[in-house]
């Protein structure tokens, strides 16, 4: 039995299969609609999270499976102070699989140590998100149709921004990577990643002006200055509006550049951006069901 | 000048930070065992000015010696048979410990789920790296002694 804690889980040959996987069920969904009959997937989200917690949800409807659990801890157990780990051996009883979404770090991984279901984290607090980096990962193979070779550019909150840690630990494995951390100095990346990528010599570069490196791109991910995860509202008002992509600063990024988002989008990208051909995070919503099918059917053991 | 005898059977640990020696006594568990233990608080040293020694008359299999690694990898140990140091054990930072000392991360699971194990990994040997095994939060073992 196997869970996903982390993007780091599955081998580039494994995620391969995945993603061709995905991209099959894609193609011909009636193939897959019964291969989860009588399965059951409990969505265990302790803070809500309604893009995701639906995105698994569709992903195991299309796959004729059903779904249980709930959408915020005050409706469970947990507001009477049960362990995650007492929670996950109540919930291996009734489902087949699980996804969590908690807002302490490593608490997926308490729950997979004491599962007898295949776990997947739905995002650990500011930890990992490796289902966001699934479908990140899956949106620039099928729309730029390679995963190597690339200059990306990561944008906002990349100090708590999860789904960006756990995009940056994935594209290392793919040769001819390069990063550009457009941030301000209060949201930098923090060192347990720079120290990685020092440690694996993959350039990088830090800079707080993103019209400055704009032009070099072949990928934009933005992310959004996220109000719960700071101690102080000040600080919060002071940064959420430090970086806003608009039309004018997309006149300056190459014609190939696509801009990913891992949505919801509040004000960093400008709505007239939306009609450009290089704004995919629409796209990127629908890659995230197509690859969590292929997930729960490769977790299930099923294909 | 206090004297304190030699010890027959049991183990020596020597260069302890001068009064470190307490904090170490409880941290090896060495309250809860019953053999005969000296403690030894702010000798003279040439090498450290001050320094403590911890004398434990018990056998050396008693002692966990990847905390004391982790505690202070600069500790001396002497182990003692029929009153002669037989060996002197090297102590390296271990790879993994647990139960030692806690998480600081307020965002941790551990913070909220007290039951949990303790457990942190030795990340990066060269420069002395601890992360914690759930939210990976970067410690030196200075750091995650406090």
């Amino acid at each position: 039995m196997r869970h996903l804690m982390s993007p780091l889980d599955f081998t580039v040959e494994e995620l391969e299969k995945l993603f061709c996987l995905a991209v099959e069920m894609e193609k011909d969904p009636d193939k897959y609609a019964h291969l989860c009959d009588r399965k059951k997937l409990a969505t265990l989200f302790y803070e809500p999270s309604t893009r995701t917690r639906l995105s698994f949800e569709t992903a195991m409807l299309n796959l004729g499976g059903s779904v249980i659990g709930f959408a915020d801890a005050s409706s469970s157990s947990v507001s009477k102070g049960e362990s995650v780990a007492d929670t996950i051996r109540v919930i291996s009883c009734f489902a087949d699989i699980a996804a969590m979404r908690h807002p302490k770090e490593g608490a997926p991984m308490v729950a997979a140590a004491n599962s007898s279901i295949p776990v997947i984290n739905a995002g650990d607090g500011g930890h990992q998100h490796p289902t966001q980096t699934l479908t990140d990962l899956l949106t620039i193979r099928a729309l730029k149709g390679h995963l190597g070779n690339m200059t990306v550019g990561l944008c906002g909150d990349l100090k708590f921004g999860r789904t960006v840690h756990s995009l940056i630990n994935a594209l290392v494995r793919y040769e001819g990577i390069r990063f550009v951390f457009i941030s301000p100095e209060e949201l930098k990346v923090p060192d347990y990643i720079t120290d990685m990528l020092k440690e694996k010599n993959i350039p990088y570069e830090e800079v707080i002006r993103l019209e400055d490196r704009i032009g070099d791109l072949d990928l934009l991910y933005m992310t959004r200055v996220q109000k719960e995860r700071f101690f102080n509202e000040e600080d919060y008002i002071r940064l959420k509006d430090f970086y806003i992509l608009d039309k004018a600063k997309m006149e300056l990024a190459p014609e190939k550049m696509l801009v990913l988002h891992p949505l919801p989008r509040v004000n960093e990208i400008s709505v007239d951006v939306d009609d450009d051909p290089r704004a995919v995070y629409f796209k990127q919503v629908q890659y995230g069901m197509y690859v969590r099918m292929a997930l729960i059917a490769t977790l299930l053991e099923l294909v | 000048m206090l004297n304190v005898g030699k010890i027959e059977e049991g183990f020596v640990l020597d260069h302890i930070k001068a009064g470190k020696s307490m904090d170490i006594y409880y941290q090896l568990g060495l309250d809860k065992l019953d053999c005969t233990v000296a403690i030894i608080k702010n000798a003279k040293s040439e090498k450290m000015g001050r320094k403590d020694i911890l004398k434990v008359e018990c056998d050396i299999e008693m002692l966990n010696l990847d905390v004391l690694g982790f505690i202070d990898h600069n500790i001396t140990v002497n182990v003692i048979k029929a009153g002669e140091i037989v060996e002197k054990k090297i102590l390296v930072l271990p790879k993994e410990i647990r139960n030692v000392t806690r998480c600081h991360n307020p965002r941790c699971i551990t913070s909220i789920e007290q039951g949990l194990p303790q457990i942190f990994y030795l990340a990066d040997e060269k420069r002395e790296i601890y992360r914690c095994r759930y939210c990976e939060e970067k410690y030196s073992p200075t750091s995650l002694r406090k």
